[in-house]
């Protein structure tokens, strides 16, 4: 049953290729935002580490790739690898600052981390095009076949197939004795030193993973758009991303992913019937969905199913 | 012979306030001891030291004849000295055999693992399911959320994930503590059942149970060592009985 969910899930999205073939760009915005939010789920959902600023490490990976291609190499593989590690040594190098003292103090740390890349950012126009963006970014067909189109075919299938791999892997970790000792964690920080788990270095590893993946997030934006502006670095997209992952359900794989989806076409609908007022209605569904609990859209779908069976 | 556990002039200071004086101890191997006190004797706070969760403004910690005073808790549990909590330290959202199969993974140092399924690691979790069903789990209670348990059966699981880490050297931080008299039947017993070299330190409110568990008693008042001695001569005690026992000798 369950994994007949799951491949129906990824079987519509697959198959959102033909049944919104002019939505392209949208659906490839999806994905990223999918991953994004599957980033933060490894850290707020699963690990319970609080983030204002996740952001942060989505435009470092962003800026990474954009500028690797802007400066001449335009594999796309090897732009995802060296967001994935710049982001990592960005997520072990502020780890410590973050995880020093309890939520209120981490929430502040990620978001000043992230303000401040931000306006650091802003201020090297030379590196990365300032309020101008990065221009001049050109990505390479991926493994030397698939040539990045106008119209986003190859995009589309491409950030479907990295978002695929690391839930993959994200799946796997999750499962494993790590993952087991993250959900620990958060649902007792004081019992796992009792239990012999050194919770200071898991939440570091969990931390710079989340980092990576939020880092390849952000390359996949830069190379599917050809472009980078400051935005990828902005406290909109790290709020964004929680809200995403609330709307899903937190401490779900699934939940993640959902809410991307649910979340962006809800804009996207809703943006277009009432331009100004779409952030009432997105704004009643959160508060709606944050008191029914921790299980968002995902929570609410496994009830439904739930009853529908008995 | 060298003590499983022992301190020597162990203080610690909150602010001006000496919570733990001076205190100097030793376990032997295979001891069954007890600390009891008054409420504000420094009970907890000594367990707190012990463990690691605290850290001394005095003294040493000898875990077997190592020095462990500078040792982090989690540390300290890899050595083999565990503890359970007063109240319970608990897992709401995992189910009971989740948790010990948690507690499992760590003292045999899996929890870095990340490439392979918990649900792979069968040795594992069939030691998760023996242990809780030792202590009369039923298999629909270890699969239930823990947060629905009776409180009984919450206080067993806090010690069965103390005893999932094999100790050496067990604190017992109050065991009994608000569990109803029916129930703390099964928590002595899973105390009684630990192997004979396992040293035991229990801390203590329940004079009953103290009487009948410890072959030794260290009686704490205003965070010193007030007397130390066998059952017997602790209970004659005019000392203890003045500070602790609240029967007035004379007067």
């Amino acid at each position: 049953m369950r994994l007949a969910l799951e491949a129906g899930f990824w079987l519509l999205a697959l198959a959102s290729y033909w049944l919104l073939p002019d939505q392209l760009p949208l659906l490839s915005q999806i994905a990223i935002g999918a991953l994004f939010v599957l980033s933060l789920d490894l850290l707020v959902g699963y690990a319970g580490v609080l983030t204002l600023g996740h952001a942060a490490f989505f435009g470092l990976g962003a800026y990474a790739a954009g500028i690797l291609a802007q400066q001449g190499w335009g594999e796309p593989l090897s732009g995802l690898l060296l967001a994935a590690v710049l982001s990592a040594l960005l997520g072990l190098l502020t780890a410590p600052l973050v995880l020093r003292g309890g939520d209120l103090p981490a929430l502040m740390v990620t978001l000043g981390l992230s303000l401040m890349l931000g306006e650091a950012a802003n201020k090297l126009p030379g590196l990365t095009g300032g309020a101008d963006g990065l221009l001049g970014v050109e990505i390479w067909p991926i493994f030397g076949l698939f040539r990045f189109d106008l119209y986003g075919h190859t995009a589309f299938f491409y950030s479907l197939a990295v978002l695929f791999l690391l839930f993959l892997l994200a799946r796997l970790i999750t499962a494993a004795p790590f993952g087991l000792a993250l959900r620990g964690i958060r649902g007792n920080a004081r019992r796992m030193p009792a239990l012999g788990t050194p919770v200071r270095a898991r939440l570091v590893a969990v931390y710079a993973l989340a980092a990576a993946y939020a880092g390849v997030a952000g390359a996949l934006l830069a190379q599917t758009t050809q472009f980078v502006s400051l935005d990828v670095l902005s406290f909109q997209r790290s709020a964004e991303g929680l809200l995403m992952l609330v709307l899903g359900g937190l401490g779900a794989l699934y939940g993640a992913m959902i809410g991307a989806a649910a979340f962006t076409f809800a804009h996207h609908v809703l943006s277009e019937m009432s331009p100004l007022f779409w952030q009432f209605w997105i704004g009643l569904a959160l508060v709606a969905l944050a008191l029914a609990g921790r299980g968002g859209l995902l929570g609410l779908g496994a009830a439904a199913l739930r009853r529908w069976r008995a | 012979m060298m003590a499983a556990l022992a301190t020597e002039g162990l203080t610690r200071d909150f602010g001006g306030f000496r919570a733990v004086a001076d205190v100097t101890l030793a376990l032997a191997q295979g001891a069954r001891h007890a600390v009891i006190g008054p409420n504000g004797a420094g009970k907890t706070t000594l367990v707190n030291l012990l463990t690691g969760a605290l850290r001394p403004s005095a003294g040493r910690v000898r875990l077997g004849g190592e020095d462990v005073t500078a040792l982090p808790q989690h540390a300290r549990v890899k050595r083999s000295l565990v503890r359970t909590f007063q109240i319970n330290q608990l897992f709401p959202d995992l189910s009971p055999e989740e948790a010990v199969t948690l507690a499992l993974l760590e003292r045999e140092g899996l929890t870095t693992r990340w490439w392979r399924p918990v649900a792979a690691h069968g040795a594992v979790l069939a030691e998760a399911r023996a242990l809780l069903d030792s202590l009369r789990f039923t298999p629909a209670e270890m699969r239930a959320g823990t947060r629905s348990l009776a409180y009984g059966r919450q206080r067993l699981l806090e010690i069965a994930l103390a005893l999932a880490l094999k100790p050496r050297v067990l604190l017992l931080d109050e065991p009994a503590a608000g569990v109803p008299p029916g129930e703390s039947r099964a928590v002595l017993e899973a105390v009684a059942a630990l192997p004979r070299d396992v040293t035991v330190l229990l801390i203590e409110h329940d004079m009953d149970l103290v009487f009948r568990f410890a072959e030794r008693i260290t009686v704490l008042a205003q965070g010193a060592v007030l007397a130390e001695g066998a059952p017997e001569a602790i209970a004659r005690d005019a000392r203890v009985r003045e500070v602790y026992l609240g029967e007035a000798t004379h007067g």
